[in-house]
């Protein structure tokens, strides 16, 4: 009876001990790194979840098809373990945890959105897990002191950042009155701030300021007032819903305004929806695939969307870009660090200095990247109709001249 | 604050008629949730996926190269077999529940219909052009567009074509008995049973209806509905059941409320200044109930 009770214990201490050294053995099992990553896989953000998946997806087989991650003389391969989040934050928060504690995953991956970033930041912080995010703008995920969390996009208040730049170097260096609409969340409201530093130091008014409700489908109110005061500038941050709620609205309305400018355009498929009637509206852009940044991998921008569309049958957003710049990040932040420990990778993540396709990537004390500017671009169409968006700020990678002022509708 | 609306006098105009336009597209959902509410007794909070489901069909038209105004005859024919549908598999089972079970239930086929229009459909958001164009008033410092006032005239049309049907048919005139005394109604004759099909089915076709305009008027998305829910309950608790002109003279006013508070509170404002009037609304109703109170003696 005794023996058998210490056989027991015995049998049983040996599954506790094999049990957690598979679990602490999880992040690099033989060859393959492990990076883990709650996606909103369905929800309400699955459009721009399964955009960021595929980013991720494709850089992996490509890094593995040249020659995988070179760390301490040996070879390894990335794979990604991926959770569908619902688009809900809880849980995208419970995800994580169980990615962490229970898959032993000691990498990650960030998931799509600010919202979804800011659940899981606090859990990666938590367990030191070094998370690498190409979704997550909002300027409050880098002001909390977070030490494991880098992003490889500009923050939310740089979006519009060049546009009012723009606006007042055309007006001779003189401010500009500007109208703006932001919706009430955390994305855009960071865009809006940007907005004011940009007026208060380039000695802009701003003279309609309106917080758009979140369930609100109506701009007309907005609209009426920019026809009453006849700003210089129209800036409106809503997600697709604003991009799509102003357009159809400025067009039936007739507003005249010299420079529109928002967010949100290529993920609305604007030109698309809208036709001629999205014309001349400047969009801020993470990425453009005519900007002329370089990398090993996917060589550049028009590479880049050529493969992406062959792979996946369309054209590449920005979101799909710059989660496959996340993982270039990752694998040169392993071959620098030389090894699998944490805190070594992340410090070697805060010290990158590099150029992908998707712009340079350098991060500052909050892990916010600031070495790649936004670029703008305006949707222009032929007289068939046809539309495309073209770069037209900053003047380095511009394709076409910012058409300014914007005619007014008697004209077109 | 923002007073550019005494400023500019013009600005009044744009925002009684924007209200008013608005407000009757609104009326036309709430009509349909003030029918099946005092008929069955039932909260429909699912009553705002109907009409985005609705304007996905109109959506759809306009995919495939048809215009989407044909949407509103389109749409409501298929909502209406849908509403039959939820009727038969759901509600018929809560009819004569409790309110709170009902609200559940609809509740429940709200977040079903939700995932399944994003499965479906995709996450993006759509929206169906009529290519209308524009009225200009007052030398263009007034525009109303003209997909807008189509709307509101549909809206109209089908309130006015519902009120009649349920004077004159058969079919109405059954469901107006049951509404006031379902039991009395079966006791005389009335299939109740058939009545409760039918009225669902007629709410799910006016949401079809307001689903159909919304796609050429705004923009939709599977997850969208919840404040049509929202804005059609205030409207029937403000108005009352079974009242259209009441329906249709409190969507307006809500409709007009909201866009003077847009321009004189502010635009982030606008919604909670709307909840502000609601419950001022109900206080005053109560007060009123209080003080003509009937003692059982």
């Amino acid at each position: 009876m005794k023996i058998k009770n210490i056989i027991i214990t015995f049998v049983s201490a040996l599954a506790i001990l094999f049990s957690t050294s598979v679990v602490s053995f999880a992040k690099v099992v033989g060859d393959k790194i492990i990076l883990g990553s709650a996606i909103s896989l369905t929800g309400k953000y699955s459009s721009n979840g399964v955009h960021t998946q595929n980013g991720y997806n494709m850089a992996v087989d490509r890094i593995n098809s040249m020659g995988g991650v070179k760390v301490g003389g040996k070879t390894y391969k990335f794979e990604i373990i991926y959770y569908d989040d619902e688009s809900n934050p809880k849980r995208a928060a419970q995800l994580a945890e169980r990615l962490i504690s229970q898959d032993g995953v000691e990498f990650m991956l960030g998931p799509y959105s600010s919202g979804l970033t800011k659940a899981i930041a606090p859990v990666t912080e938590k367990y030191g897990v070094p998370m690498v995010e190409a979704n997550g703008a909002s300027r409050s995920l880098f002001t909390k002191g977070y030490k494991y969390l880098f992003a490889v996009l500009a923050p939310a208040n740089l979006y519009l950042d060049v546009a009012i730049r723009t606006a007042v170097e055309l007006n001779g260096g003189k401010g500009v009155r500007i109208a703006q609409a932001f919706e009430q969340d955390a994305f855009s409201q960071d865009v809006r701030l940007g907005i004011l530093d940009a007026a208060k130091e380039t000695g802009s008014k701003i003279i309609i300021d309106d917080k758009l409700p979140k369930e609100l489908n109506d701009m007309a109110a907005t609209l009426a007032k920019v026809k009453a005061t006849k700003p210089d500038v129209l800036v409106v941050s809503g997600h697709t819903k604003g991009a799509l709620t102003a357009i159809r609205q400025i067009a039936e309305m007739k507003v005249d305004v010299p420079m529109l400018a928002m967010t949100h355009c290529d993920a609305a498929k604007l030109s698309k929806q809208h036709g001629a009637n999205s014309q001349y509206a400047l969009c801020a852009s993470q990425w453009h695939k005519t900007l002329t940044y370089k990398d090993d991998f996917f060589t550049d921008g028009m590479t880049y969307d050529a493969d992406f569309t062959k792979e996946f049958g369309y054209a590449p957003p920005y979101q799909a870009a710059e989660s496959s710049a996340a993982l270039l990040v990752f694998k040169d932040a392993f071959e620098r660090a030389g090894s699998f420990d944490q805190k070594k990778v992340r410090d070697a993540l805060a010290a990158t200095n590099m150029q992908t396709f998707y712009g340079n990537i350098k991060f500052a004390e909050g892990g916010q990247n600031v070495d790649k500017p936004m670029v703008l671009f305006q949707v222009m169409c032929d007289d068939a109709g046809k539309c495309e968006n073209k770069v037209v700020a900053p003047l380095k990678w511009a394709s076409a001249e910012l058409i300014h002022p914007i005619p007014k509708w008697s004209d077109r | 604050m923002d007073f550019l609306i005494f400023q500019v006098p013009m600005l009044t105009v744009q925002a009684t008629l924007d209200g008013v336009l608005l407000g009757i597209l609104f009326a036309l959902i709430a009509y349909g949730m003030a029918l099946q509410w005092g008929v069955m007794n039932i909260i429909n909070i699912a009553q705002g996926d109907l009409v985005i489901l609705g304007g996905y069909i109109a959506y759809f038209m306009y995919l495939y190269g048809i215009h989407p105004a044909w949407g509103v005859i389109v749409s409501p024919i298929i909502m209406y077999f849908v509403g039959v549908i939820i009727y038969k598999l759901v509600i018929n089972k809560v009819v004569d529940r409790d309110l709170f079970i009902s609200i559940l239930a609809t509740f429940g086929i709200s977040i079903l219909f939700m995932q399944l229009m994003n499965f479906a459909f995709g996450a993006d958001v759509v929206l169906a052009n009529s290519g209308y164009g524009t009225t200009m008033l007052f030398d263009n410092s007034v525009t109303l567009p003209n997909s807008k006032i189509f709307s509101a005239f549909i809206s109209i049309v089908f309130a006015i074509g519902l009120v009649i049907y349920m004077k004159k048919s058969k079919l109405g005139r059954a469901i107006r008995a049951t509404a006031q005394n379902a039991r009395a109604a079966k006791i005389l004759g009335v299939d109740t049973e058939k009545v409760y099909a039918a009225t669902f089915g007629i709410n799910a076709a006016l949401c079809g209806v307001a689903g159909a305009l919304i796609s050429i008027t705004f923009t939709i998305h599977p997850y969208m509905g919840l404040p049509y829910t929202i804005r059609s309950f205030m409207i029937v608790i403000v108005a009352g059941l079974g009242n259209l002109p009441g329906v249709a003279m409190s969507g307006m006013g809500l409709g007009m409320f909201e866009e003077f508070a847009d321009y004189i509170l502010g635009t982030e404002f606008r919604i909670g200044s709307v909840f502000l009037l609601l419950v001022l609304i109900l206080v005053y109703r109560r007060f009123k109930l209080s003080k003509k109170r009937e003692y059982l003696k």
